[in-house]
């Protein structure tokens, strides 16, 4: 219920005074209200919940975290097992 | 698909499980809140991968097993009049109320539309101005500013046929309950971290202050819950309580503005019931006088009889942590998804349901 999918912005309209973009899942595009994340733009991931989209993912943060996780997983992997 | 794939690297994954192993010196009980975070636990099989130090409890974050018997049984009610259209997310349908549940109740006639959003709820209102549309509005705060837009917008076009029956809940007074239990054997918290993406996580500093243990709010995929896990065990092997984020690419302190506001526009705190646990104090959402018209229990009268819950389901003890869904005698047995006695047996993120999709052998052996 609580689940929220990681999206692309690929185009956005105003419709009655409401901002509907379209976001990208893989190969699914569906409508999405972009009204909680007046900072996302066409070429953002936003994360879509029951139709809005309620949060901007942070890309430099997301890119960071997988970083450091990939660092590790890699030196893990070089050990010994245990 | 990009911010998902990552999330499932099996060498990371594997490299994060090592850390937490080499990490473990004592036995822990650790509890994440979200549905969605059990299911992902269990469709990895991450307890599996966790050394025996470790031990995993579900929490109640699941809204459709904590919808009350008595909104079930108003919605069933109402569905079942001529001139409504229930309109509901997929999950509810199978949710038992006293005698029947909506899918039942939809195979005796009644009108009940499945919506993936809230706006389609509005777009059927519009669209059948000769009937009355009630909106079955359950929900976590990750919803809530969703089903809120749905009021906000019917108020908007002047909508007199649409309303919406609300039950709300909020983690973090639940989570203040279950520590608060005698009972309570959970040493460290994954907060929900779609829930803080709307929220923010500064209400949870006071519960790691009341209660010194660690919360670390985490994601959904199952690097995202390792990593929580490791930053949980880290903490409690040095015997530390902070607040940490795991989910930094989505959650940040003060949560999703423009959300909130809408939420506080449409939405006021009140006491909430919470299926299989009881009430706890300001612990749900109720709408504002200003939307009174929007609300089915003003808008409809309606007087019912709820039944007591089945005697022999543990649903009570599992939503809180104090009992595994292996532990019920019913389990797979007298209740399974199809036929299930207690509303966890129903969502995908019911702790019964995913146990029963994932290792339903673990029973049978």
């Amino acid at each position: 219920m609580c689940l929220a999918i990681p999206g692309k912005i690929v185009a956005e309209e105003l419709r009655n005074s409401l901002r509907i973009g379209r976001v990208q899942f893989g190969g699914i595009v569906r409508e999405t209200s972009l009204d909680f994340v007046p900072e996302a733009e066409v070429g953002d991931y936003v994360m879509v919940h029951v139709g809005f989209a309620i949060s901007k993912v942070d890309a430099e943060e997301a890119e960071r975290t997988y970083e450091l996780l990939e660092e590790m997983g890699v030196l893990e992997g070089e050990l010994p097992p245990a | 698909m990009k911010y998902i794939d990552e999330y499932r690297d099996a060498r990371i994954a594997r490299g994060l499980a090592k850390a937490i192993a080499n990490c473990a010196r004592h036995n822990w009980v650790l509890m994440e809140i979200c549905g969605g975070q059990t299911h992902t636990i269990m469709r990895y099989g991450l307890d599996e991968i966790l050394p025996r130090q470790i031990e995993l409890v579900h929490g109640p974050g699941c809204p459709v097993c904590v919808t009350p018997l008595e909104t079930i049984d108003r919605a069933i009610a109402l569905a079942l009049r001529p001139e409504v259209i229930l309109v509901s997310y997929g999950d509810m349908l199978r949710v038992p109320g006293s005698d029947l549940d909506l899918f039942r109740a939809k195979a005796r006639g009644a009108d009940v539309r499945i919506v993936y959003s809230p706006t389609e709820a509005v777009t059927i209102a519009r669209g059948n101005p000769d009937r009355n549309v009630v909106f079955l509005a359950i929900g976590f705060e990750t919803t809530a500013p969703a089903n809120a837009m749905a009021a906000w917008q019917a108020r908007r076009e002047g909508l007199a046929n649409f309303s919406m029956l609300v039950s709300h809940v909020l983690v973090p007074p639940a989570i203040r309950a279950l520590l608060a239990s005698p009972e309570n054997r959970v040493q460290g918290f994954i907060a929900p971290g779609h829930v803080c993406t709307v929220m923010g996580y500064q209400e949870y500093e006071a519960l790691v202050r009341d209660f010194a243990l660690p919360i670390v709010v985490g994601g959904f995929e199952p690097v995202d819950l390792l990593e929580a896990i490791l930053m949980l065990l880290k903490q409690l092997e040095e015997h530390e309580a902070r607040l940490e984020n795991q989910y930094v690419r989505s959650v940040s302190c003060q949560g999703n503005l423009p959300a909130q506001r809408i939420m506080q526009e449409v939405f006021e705190i009140a006491d909430q019931k919470w299926r299989g646990i009881g009430p706890i104090p300001r612990s749900g959402l109720r709408l504002r006088s200003e939307f009174a018209a929007y609300d089915a229990n003003k808008v409809f009268d309606l007087e019912l009889i709820t039944a007591d819950e089945p005697a022999e389901c543990i649903s009570a003890q599992v939503l809180q942590g104090l009992k595994k869904p292996t532990d019920c005698p019913a389990f797979a047995m007298r209740c399974t998804p199809e036929n299930p006695l207690g509303a966890p047996m129903v969502s995908a993120e019911g702790a019964c349901a995913a146990y029963y999709h994932y290792r339903r052998h673990a029973r049978a052996s």
